[in-house]
């Protein structure tokens, strides 16, 4: 296996069963990521983008197939197992931020280094260093609901780089944004990918969001139609 | 572990954090369970301070001598000759003025209850010339003996505090016969400041009891050693007698009642418990279905269902625990000390106070956390198996 693949899909189906009719979402769906790739996916609703998503970390399994992370199958996973390996390697990005509304913004940055042993000044130092990355180390005190939109991303994307996963899986992070906050969301992203080599997938509805990606897959009814290549 | 327990920990504080979100409902769960808390703890004040006042009241180094089989002392009917030969027996202690004993009887009169302004029975009760010596504790509180021979009472605190027309100096017509108040006397709780007490040939006479009566009390040589009586009643056919301890005697009598009360206070509250588990269920499952997304992102960081179904139970137990102490505080200063009064074993009325103990507190949080743990448990289990995937759908 090459050195630099981190997933690779092998022959993945995904059907589930509506009444009496069973529904396809997948069949026989191949494809890699290579690491450090910003890949953004594309699709009408419905076309399976989020199902592949939810699969890619872990919170979804296929009907049929492998799929490899780091030549480990983890579609055979235990649910334990899966929630170890998701706050070991994954970070998640939500459309919509998905913070603790109870929590400051560093407290929910922290929630994934619980899961870590590691004593409180390290998991500050980490909290400071992520919040710094995203802009945010004044807002630290701040509670979810005394932030802008774009602030409440960059929260989330602080909490998802924390614990400095191999891999970020973002869920339309930028389609509760207006344009301006949208830019300044991808720049971030961008930048993690550029600076920090993190492998990135992102699915969107947004054309616009998908240029700052290095590719760009086109997926409907369950197939890759169409591939684009930054230029 | 560590980590397990930071998540569990991490997820306990956001639970608790977010209860403001649903006040309401959580307000109302925690007054559905102090309220079930309360409702027992009265109960059982009640049968802890009938116990403490009826069973309190015996003590070993008397006996009560009564006909065999009597359940009660108005069952029982000792004759003159019995008693005096009863005083012959040996075990019985002495002093200077002979046998220290008092030959009593027992009548029912009428009372008016102060709180319901009700006609209630009230023991008037007839002691021989040694009975205040029998009786541990007892003080005159107020006014004077009465005269032997004359138609005078004492009365009990807890008659005078219960019961209106037994004032001091009052005139009470008891019977067909007028009686004086002339003293007040106080026994420190025991079930006899429930009674009346005149002198045993003044009762005979007015209530034609002729030379009858109901009970010996007896003073022991050796505490609790009844072995001599019984030897000596045994041995003689005309003494168809069974003695006890004063101790074991008023034990039995108040056993009936305070099992009464304990036997219909605890399946209330468990009836009233199952109503505010009711309650408990509800606000938790809501509390699941609105934290739902954020349960699900949590797993989809990497926490374990483990933190989500504690944290869930621990909110659970939290708001039944705040409950249980609201109940307790409640009941003590409702019940606590309360003075009342119930039909005893002698069909009349005994007077005592509610007494809440550390076991009954106890009784209560208990039961509260119970409430709380099945409350909790159910919506517990279904936040841990929420699926992750929840994490990812809308919100807006």
């Amino acid at each position: 296996m090459n050195d630099q693949v981190l997933f690779e899909l092998k022959g993945i189906s995904k059907s589930f069963v509506k009444g009496k009719q069973e529904i396809s979402i997948f069949k026989n769906l191949n494809m890699s990521i290579n690491k450090g790739d910003f890949l953004a996916i594309m699709g009408p609703s419905g076309s399976g983008k989020t199902t592949l998503l939810n699969m890619l970390g872990g919170v979804d399994q296929p009907t049929k197939g492998d799929l490899l992370f780091g030549g480990d199958n983890i579609s055979r996973y235990s649910e334990s197992k899966l929630a170890q390996w998701r706050a070991d390697h994954v970070g998640f990005i939500f459309q919509f931020y998905n913070l603790m509304p109870m929590l400051t913004a560093a407290r929910n940055v922290e929630l994934p280094l619980l899961l870590k042993n590691l004593n409180r000044s390290q998991r500050k130092k980490s909290i400071e260093t992520a919040l710094k990355l995203v802009g945010l180390e004044e807002r630290a005190k701040h509670i979810p609901a005394e932030l802008s939109g774009g602030q409440q991303q960059r929260v989330a994307i602080a909490r998802a780089i924390v614990s400095d996963p191999d891999i970020l899986l973002c869920d339309e992070p930028t389609g509760d944004l207006d344009r301006k906050t949208a830019v300044e969301i991808l720049e971030i992203l961008q930048l993690l990918n550029s600076e920090f080599n993190k492998t990135l997938v992102m699915v969107t509805h947004d054309p616009e969001a998908a240029k700052y990606a290095s590719q760009t897959l086109h997926l409907d009814k369950g197939e890759f139609v169409e591939q684009e290549l930054a230029v | 572990m560590n980590a397990l327990l930071a998540q569990i920990a991490a997820v306990v504080v956001m639970n608790i954090r977010s209860l403001p979100q649903r006040k309401w409902m959580s307000l109302a769960t925690l007054l559905a369970v102090a309220i079930v808390v309360a409702v027992l703890l009265a109960f059982l004040a009640m049968g802890e301070g009938f116990r403490a006042t009826v069973g309190n009241s015996g003590s070993d180094n008397l006996a009560i001598a009564m006909r065999a089989g009597s359940q009660a002392e108005l069952n029982s009917v000792l004759m003159r000759d019995q008693v005096n030969l009863l005083e012959t027996a040996p075990g019985i202690r002495k002093d200077a003025s002979g046998p220290l004993t008092s030959a009593e009887l027992y009548v029912i009169v009428d009372g008016i209850k102060r709180s319901t302004d009700s006609e209630v029975n009230l023991p008037l009760r007839g002691i021989s010339p040694r009975g205040i010596e029998l009786r541990e504790g007892v003080q005159l509180t107020d006014g004077r003996m009465f005269s032997p021979g004359t138609n005078e009472i004492i009365v009990g605190s807890g008659v005078l505090r219960e019961f209106s027309g037994f004032d001091l100096g009052q005139k009470v017509k008891l019977g067909n016969a007028t009686w004086n108040v002339v003293g007040v006397f106080d026994t420190g709780g025991s079930v006899f400041e429930s009674e009346l007490w005149a002198d045993a040939r003044s009762v005979q006479s007015q209530f034609n009891r002729g030379s009858s009566y109901q009970l010996m009390r007896i003073a022991l040589s050796t505490p609790g050693d009844l072995s001599a009586i019984e030897e000596f009643i045994a041995a003689d056919p005309r003494l168809n007698l069974d003695v006890w301890t004063e101790k074991q005697f008023y034990g039995e009598q108040a056993k009936a009642t305070s099992d009464l009360i304990f036997y219909l206070g605890w399946p209330l509250a468990i009836a009233m418990a199952l109503g505010a588990l009711a309650g408990a269920l509800n606000t938790m499952y809501t509390s699941v279905a609105q934290r739902a997304v954020e349960i699900a992102t949590l797993r989809a960081i990497g926490f374990g269902n483990v933190s989500a179904f504690f944290g869930t139970l621990v909110e659970a137990l939290v708001l039944a625990f705040l409950g249980g102490i609201l109940g307790t505080i409640a009941a003590f200063m409702l019940f606590d000390g309360i003075s009342a009064s119930t039909l005893g074993g002698n069909f009349s009325q005994i007077v005592f106070s509610f007494e809440m103990s550390a076991s009954a507190f106890q009784d209560g949080i208990v039961l509260a956390l119970v409430i709380g743990f099945i409350g909790g448990f159910f919506p517990a289990w279904r936040a841990a198996r929420l699926p992750v995937i929840v994490a990812f759908r809308s919100m807006g």
